[in-house]
């Protein structure tokens, strides 16, 4: 979402501004919307959510989920992300900070994380394929294949924002431009977060049940 | 439009062209070649006076790079009138072939191409017609309504703007390279999916909806934050110009609603990329779960083009009754109850699915309760006229024309709400009279409304009395003689998108409406001949900044407004507040400050025009040029936010000059 940068104050300040007018109160457009982006996003999640909810019993003779699905796996892959976002947290904590370093070093832990989901998804995604379970197997397999791979794609999206940022971040420093990045980046990611816990909740474990 | 060579030979990809091979050239088609040789000859000529008059580097500078939201909202228009060309053109044949192919003759356009006009004409008419006009014309009014200098994200605006012409300009490649999609504007599979559309139309469909549709849902989120963000000091929501009000319900419903079209047409192109099994008829598909989506955006997207018309004609009814609108909460609470009904509506387009009684009826209530807000509506502007001093100028005229047409479409939908109706009426032309009595009525006439209404805003000159009156009155003939005989079709059963019938009692009727269609044209002559006239005598026209003494922010500015729009902050008391200001005798303080400015930049155009590359290779399988436009886009994305120089001062001397160079002489 590298589009939605340096928002426009649309005050007259500068030189004489800011003194001359006390009363000028924008704020930066950025965190309100993102929001609202992410909103929009939420409701393409949303959609695809209730095509799983519709598709999701249409094996067409072809395997189940009980068939498919590993708990374990499953879940060590949300436990990746769930620390990831921790490991996000702590990075914001140390750029308040104004620890350049060490938020750093805390992102590059969130990218290795990031990295290591994505890393599992590409595996059960090839195993499945591999097995004759790809998308086009069933109706089931298609609606799978997409909110899971859609919420894989957002995360490989914000693993190269992650890197874009690092290294914004080791030119520039901690700057205020750089902090509105920081920040919008954290609400990405754990709104990804978010989305994670619904797909594993409704593709994985009620269906494990 | 080429006949479809694929049905005959077996389909070879090369590596290098994909499936594109000479033979989807349609060379063969008279209608297409004149076209192609029309559109070269207009466009060579356009370069040579370019070159001639070395335009190209301000063009380039100062408008196709622009952030300027007003800049931005005129090239909106632009792209609105360039499309509704291509689009009428389209309604002219359709009009002309149904009146020819009667009683066993069957018309002068073979069915492949006449399915391809009707799908061409949907999507473009809604797409980059009304779409445009109504983005245009948010672009341009909404952030001067409330007193900002330009929108939340400036470039994110131009970028919109730009994926929405490559959008534009993708559907339009198909007339010449290829083919365009056969299958209705909404492409309902499994008739669109790959088993019974195998040729590249569908596909151009999908990318060029998938690329415009991006821009799209980023400019909802832009105008959103705007309001939220960027109104001047002291104006509270309920402040807020009602066209405002109706830009913020229309861009939340684009942000609602316009990811449900992506999630679908990303399934659809799954389905025939990919082989998925979305909407197949076997394999565990659904095909009835596309109609539910699709509509599910498709409905709110009525009310998307719909709601900133409705905000139009409240400000211009205000304004030439020389009164504050009547019942400002009530017509804000019924645009919101609008917002909010337009999504449980939906059904109501397939009342025939079979879902049963208990579902149809829900959404046939739920449909008639909509009419009860626009209902208010209506009665608001009514009420405001009662007792005021009307002038009836010729944005007046389109209003009056508009309550008047509004209100028979409105009806007529009441009457496809009941499912009974509609089960007899469903896809008849009986449906097709009521879409355009609404669109035309409402969007269209709301258009030439808004456009007459701040085109002294944008330019400095009014446009020419005369020829807008012509315009009006064959606009508003023309409707009545081209969409009655429709109803009465309609009702006698005939379904739409025939491109033969034998019933000869049926032609007359279609004669009649293709006689409409031709006041209909005269119209939209009349309209750009009043635009080159009055651009040829717009000394005669110049007017000052307040041309029709309206009421709100918009008219605070010079004609054509500074880049910056306002000269110093505004500060808002209360509702129409240009009118208090004027009653006050407001004057502009010439205590210039240096103002803070959003940079040009070409990123916009770039990516869009990277996008339109890729969205041309994917519907070829060229898959090396899509790999290449794909990275190079995400590539050039990020590169650009390296650059952290993005704005600049323009000094308070700069401002001064300026404002010096508006002053009436």
């Amino acid at each position: 979402m590298t589009m939605l940068d340096t928002p426009l104050t649309g005050v007259v300040e500068g030189p004489a501004g800011p003194d001359a007018h006390p009363d000028h109160h924008h704020e930066s457009a950025t965190p309100i919307g993102f929001w609202i982006y992410l909103m929009s996003d939420c409701i393409i999640f949303a959609t695809l959510f209730a095509t799983y909810a519709v598709l999701g019993y249409n094996y067409a003779g072809g395997p189940a989920p009980h068939d498919l699905f590993e708990p374990g796996f499953v879940a060590i892959e949300t436990a990746l992300l769930l620390f990831s976002s921790i490991t996000f947290g702590v990075a914001m904590l140390k750029a308040e900070g104004g620890n350049l370093n060490a938020t750093t070093l805390w992102l590059v832990i969130t990218g290795i994380f990031g990295l290591g989901f994505i890393g599992m998804e590409i595996y059960e995604f090839r195993h499945l394929i591999h097995i004759g379970a790809g998308p086009e197997r069933s109706g089931f397999l298609s609606a799978f294949f997409l909110l899971v791979g859609t919420h894989g794609l957002h995360v490989t999206g914000g693993l190269i924002w992650l890197v874009t940022l690092i290294v914004q971040l080791r030119l520039r420093g901690l700057i205020p431009a750089n902090m509105q990045r920081l920040s919008t980046l954290s609400m990405f990611w754990h709104f990804l977060d978010l989305v994670w816990i619904g797909v594993f909740s409704f593709v994985y474990l009620v269906r494990l049940i | 439009m080429a006949t479809e060579p694929a049905l005959t030979a077996p389909e070879t990809i090369s590596p290098i062209f994909g499936r594109l091979t000479l033979d989807w050239i349609p060379y063969h088609e008279p209608i297409l070649v004149g076209t192609f040789a029309g559109i070269v000859l207009g466009g060579i000529a356009v370069v040579a006076l370019m070159t001639y008059f070395r335009l190209w580097v301000p063009l380039w500078r100062d408008w196709l790079t622009s952030v300027d939201h007003k800049k931005i909202g005129i090239m909106y228009m632009i792209l609105g009138f360039v499309m509704f060309i291509r689009g009428f053109a389209d309604a002219l044949m359709m009009r002309a072939q149904q009146a020819l192919a009667a009683g066993g003759s069957e018309g002068y356009l073979p069915p492949h191409h006449f399915d391809q006009v009707f799908t061409a004409h949907g999507v473009i008419m809604i797409f980059f017609v009304a779409m445009a006009f109504v983005t245009g014309i948010m672009n341009y009014v909404m952030p001067q309504q409330i007193g900002a200098r330009d929108v939340a994200f400036p470039f994110l605006n131009n970028f919109s703007f730009w994926m929405t012409v490559a959008g534009a300009l993708l559907v339009n490649v198909s007339l010449f390279i290829g083919e365009f999609a056969r299958v209705g504007w909404l492409a309902f599979p499994p008739l669109s999916g790959s088993a019974f559309s195998h040729g590249p139309g569908v596909d151009y469909y999908l990318w060029s909806l998938q690329i415009a549709g991006v821009g799209t849902t980023l400019s909802g989120v832009n105008l959103i934050a705007t309001i939220f963000k960027m109104r001047a000091k002291g104006m509270k929501l309920f402040d807020m110009p009602v066209f405002t009000w109706t830009t913020l319900c229309t861009n939340v419903l684009i942000v609602a609603a316009f990811p449900v079209l992506t999630a679908t047409l990303t399934m659809l192109t799954l389905d025939r990329y990919l082989g998925f099994h979305f909407f197949t008829n076997d394999m565990g598909g659904n095909s009835m779960m596309y109609i539910n989506l699709i509509w599910i955006w498709g409905h709110p997207e009525v009310y998307i083009l719909i709601l900133p018309i409705f905000g139009v004609f409240s400000e211009i009814v205000s304004t030439f009754s020389g009164k504050p609108l009547f019942g400002y909460k009530t017509m804000v609470w019924a645009t919101a109850c609008i917002m909010v009904l337009s999504f449980v509506v939906w059904l109501h387009h397939f009342f025939t699915m079979g879902s049963g009684a208990n579902v149809n009826a829900f959404f046939g209530i739920t449909t008639m309760i909509i009419a009860v807000p626009t209902g208010v509506k209506i009665f608001n502007w009514l009420f405001t006229m009662y007792k005021g001093r009307v002038r009836f100028e010729v944005p007046m005229l389109w209003t009056t024309g508009f309550i008047v047409t509004f209100t028979i479409g409105g009806m007529t939908g009441v009457l496809l709400a009941v499912p009974p109706v509609d089960f007899q009426l469903h896809n008849t032309l009986f449906l097709i009279a009521h879409f355009h009595n609404v669109i035309i009525g409402g969007v269209v006439f709301g258009v030439y409304a808004a456009v007459t209404f701040w085109w002294p805003k944008a330019f400095g000159f009014k446009l020419d009395d005369k020829w807008g009156r012509r315009s009006f009155w064959f606009w508003f003939v023309g409707f009545y003689f081209a969409f009655m005989p429709l109803y009465a079709l309609g009702l006698m059963g005939v379904t739409r998108r025939l491109n033969a019938y034998m019933d000869q009692a049926w032609q007359i009727y279609f004669v009649v409406a293709a006689f409409g269609a031709v006041l209909i044209a005269c119209g939209i002559a009349c309209g750009f001949i009043n635009f080159a006239y009055s651009i040829i005598n717009r000394k005669k026209l110049a007017c000052g900044p307040d041309p029709w003494d309206a009421r709100t922010l918009e008219w605070a500015t010079q004609s054509p407004p500074a880049p910056y729009n306002f000269p110093e902050n505004i500060v808002v008391h209360g509702r129409d507040e240009w009118w208090r200001m004027k009653q006050n005798g407001f004057k502009w303080s010439t205590n210039y400050q240096p103002i803070h400015m959003p940079n040009s930049t070409s990123t916009g155009i770039v990516l869009a025009a990277g996008a339109l590359v890729f969205g041309f290779a994917m519907v070829w399988y060229i898959w090396w040029l899509a790999a290449i436009s794909l990275l190079g886009c995400i590539g050039y994305a990020i590169a650009h936010t390296f650059n952290y120089d993005r704005d600049h001062w323009i000094p308070a001397s700069v401002v001064a000059a300026t404002e010096r160079k508006g002053e009436p002489a």
